[in-house]
């Protein structure tokens, strides 16, 4: 059973990319399952085949091997066979600010993880998208993104940067008929941020999960999730610089 | 690398608390190597946190959270057979299988447990005549041991092993993923026949009639009743309906508030319990309902256990041999009715026949469940009920339990020397630990 609508998840093991292709599945969509925890992704596949009678797969994904990134689509390709393909893009990383200022070391894989990473396989992915005149491209990076903060500005600047090239891939597409979806989540209680401190309006994965394949149906430009972070992060993004330099957060 | 993060925990009774460091793995990898990381300290695993007292709490150690895991591995149609992850919850079941014409082959009250507390627990529910406990359908489990290592195990590979699993409260180790049987022949509906029932000798004598018949049985019991009244309540029986078609997902209602402890008083529960018993009419009658509803009818209200108050309560459950049913359900009745403390909700069912494990509940009986809130005398009539239990040869369920005496508990549980010898071999360093395990002096505690 071949369905006319097929997900290619890069990042699959996240809380937010289980919930995901869990939500497409029951919405009746095929998913492909890419990361590098092929073990684990293994189990998430098998979840989905049990619960929504759907087909469901798997693929060896890295992020930082460029190289590997059109093998990796042409695989999603042959995968989708006739259906349409969608792209999930969740995977990235966080270390705390403290860690990073400790060890600046870890700031080429942030970096190469949420930045350079992710613009290569949306770059390739590109044609693929332009050539199918169909189907959605719906992309995680943060509210982090929106304002460089004390407490977070090397992962921050990293979505911010994204951002700035899904507003380049969202006109290029838009001429191919194909949504470019950016998801501003505020925290998500996932691994990445559980025991961590001072997480206001903690979202479920499920609820984020939800508002991406709500956005990625309606072709909506920017999500932020939960919504309260829209007004939060407009009234954030209109203080003055000297005053926000000394502000704690 | 793990992370721990500080937690106050409490049981679904809020009748004590814990502090703890708790891990929340996503992935079974993660879940091992928060064991490896787990060194001269006790650690516990917690599923959704619905044993009412003190059995998924470990004070001043670690608990492992398993809600993150929680995926379904395979099902086969043909066997029943599942696999899943230990934080599949019942609701997950009902979800993807109950379309499918199978059910669960036992259900908690709540379909917010977890198969991993539901093998830890060996719970049972509304079919236990018919169908058993939860442990009678699990066929293997992977099981993570106190030196880190896992292995599947069969009653066929190490029987003692798994019948200190089977209802062993998370003391053996840590179910990374379990197989076991769903039934067919379910469907989303079922017809209800409610009837009245006057007291206690109808009661017994209904369930005499019913319990090899029914294929689900539930009684509610009237314990602010006394005299000729004793034992009044209402009986369920429940079959399934031929209608296949899902019903529409209730919407969930939440508890705004912690009631304050005045709530719950004697008149309002009399007042319930008559408003409720009259609902009914005295020639009885039939409903249609959805099986989800009729096997969780308090999930429609989340968090009820806030109805208790920020006191929290008790919940007392007793399984006694038919033998001795109805001596021992009249006296436990007339105390709880003389103390006049207000339980809220009183459950009488039939079990079956014994579990597979060491410290399974079940036994052939009747057994009696009642919910009281804390404080107002509630510690003394919970130690009377426990001697009575132990007069009619009964036990204590101790997934429910908060106060069983270490004495009692030995006394009602004759497999304990073996429960405790597989103990003794597999976690001698006593590193699989509970709030539970030390109140009832298990693994060395004093």
């Amino acid at each position: 059973m071949s369905a006319a609508r097929v997900w290619l998840i890069l990042g699959a093991s996240s809380a937010i990319a289980r919930a995901f292709a869990r939500a497409v599945a029951a919405d009746g969509a095929d998913v492909l399952l890419a990361g590098r925890d092929t073990a684990d992704l293994e189990a998430s596949a098998a979840d989905l085949r049990t619960r929504f009678n759907r087909r469901a797969d798997i693929l060896d994904f890295d992020a930082l091997d460029s190289a590997s990134h059109y093998t990796t689509l042409e695989k999603a390709r042959s995968f989708a066979g006739g259906g349409t393909l969608n792209l999930f893009l969740a995977f990235g990383t966080m270390p705390s600010q403290d860690q990073i200022d400790a060890n600046p070391a870890l700031i080429d894989g942030v970096i190469a993880a949420n930045y350079t990473g992710a613009v290569n396989v949306l770059h390739r992915a590109a044609p693929l998208f332009e050539a199918q005149k169909a189907g959605a491209i719906v992309v995680l990076t943060s509210v982090a993104g929106d304002r460089g903060r004390l407490k977070n500005y090397v992962y921050g600047s990293t979505k911010g940067a994204l951002g700035a090239y899904l507003q380049g891939l969202r006109a290029r597409l838009f001429r191919s008929g194909v949504p470019v979806v950016t998801v501003k989540p505020g925290p998500v209680d996932t691994a990445m941020s559980y025991g961590l401190n001072n997480m206001p309006l903690m979202a479920q994965p499920e609820t984020v999960a939800a508002a991406c394949l709500k956005a990625a149906k309606k072709g909506t430009e920017v999500v932020y999730v939960p919504f309260p972070w829209w007004p939060i992060m407009t009234i954030i993004k209109l203080i003055p610089e000297r005053i926000f330099k000394k502000l704690n957060i | 690398m793990t992370r721990w993060k500080p937690a106050t925990l409490t049981g679904w009774g809020r009748n004590c608390t814990a502090q703890v460091a708790a891990a929340r793995p996503e992935r079974p990898r993660e879940l091992d190597a928060a064991i490896a990381d787990t060194r001269d300290v006790t650690v516990l695993a917690r599923g959704a946190g619905r044993a009412y007292g003190d059995a998924a709490l470990n004070d001043g150690g670690r608990v492992v959270l398993t809600e993150r895991l929680d995926r379904i591995l395979s099902f086969d149609p043909a066997s029943g057979l599942a696999v899943c992850e230990p934080g599949v919850t019942f609701a997950d079941l009902l979800e993807a299988f109950l379309p499918r014409g199978y059910m669960p082959p036992a259900s908690p009250g709540t379909a917010f447990a977890t198969v991993g507390g539901a093998v830890a627990a060996d719970v049972h529910g509304k079919n236990h005549d018919r169908h058993g406990s939860f442990g009678d359908h699990v066929e293997w489990f992977e099981l993570l041991l106190a030196d880190g290592s896992t292995r599947r195990v069969t009653v066929q590979n190490d029987a003692a092993l798994f019948a200190a699993t089977i209802g062993g409260m998370g003391l053996t180790g840590i179910v990374r993923a379990v197989a076991f049987r769903l039934l067919p022949q379910a469907t989303p509906w079922v017809t209800v026949r409610e009837e009245r029932i006057a007291d206690l000798d109808h009661y017994l004598e209904s369930f005499a009639r019913v319990r090899d018949s029914a294929t689900f049985s539930v009684g509610w019991v009237d314990a602010l009743a006394r005299g000729a009244s004793l034992g009044q309540g209402i009986l369920e029986t429940a079959e399934f309906h031929e209608d296949r078609a899902m019903p529409e997902p209730p919407r969930p209602r939440r508890a705004p508030l912690d009631l304050p402890s005045f709530a719950l008083n004697r008149l309002s529960v009399r007042a319930f319990n008559e408003f409720y018993r009259r609902r009914v009419p005295t020639a009885g009658h039939e409903r249609r309902r959805p099986f989800a509803e009729f096997l969780y009818p308090l999930d429609a209200l989340h968090d009820w256990n806030r109805i208790y108050g920020k006191r929290g309560f008790y919940q007392f459950q007793c399984v006694l041999p038919d033998l001795a049913a109805r001596a021992g359900l009249r006296s436990l009745l007339e105390t709880v009715a003389g103390t006049g403390n207000p339980s809220f909700l009183a459950v009488l069912k039939t079990l079956g026949k014994s579990g597979r494990g060491h410290l399974s509940f079940p036994l052939r009986g009747h057994t009696l469940a009642l919910d009281f809130p804390r404080g107002g005398g509630a510690d003394e009539l919970l130690r009377r009920l426990e001697a009575i239990t132990l007069e009619h040869g009964g036990r204590i369920y101790i997934a429910k339990d908060s106060l069983l005496s270490r004495a009692g508990f030995r006394a009602m549980y004759p497999e304990l020397p073996r429960f405790e010898a597989v103990l003794q071999r597999v976690d001698p360093g006593a590193r699989f630990m509970s709030d539970l395990a030390r109140r009832l002096g298990l693994k060395g505690a004093t």
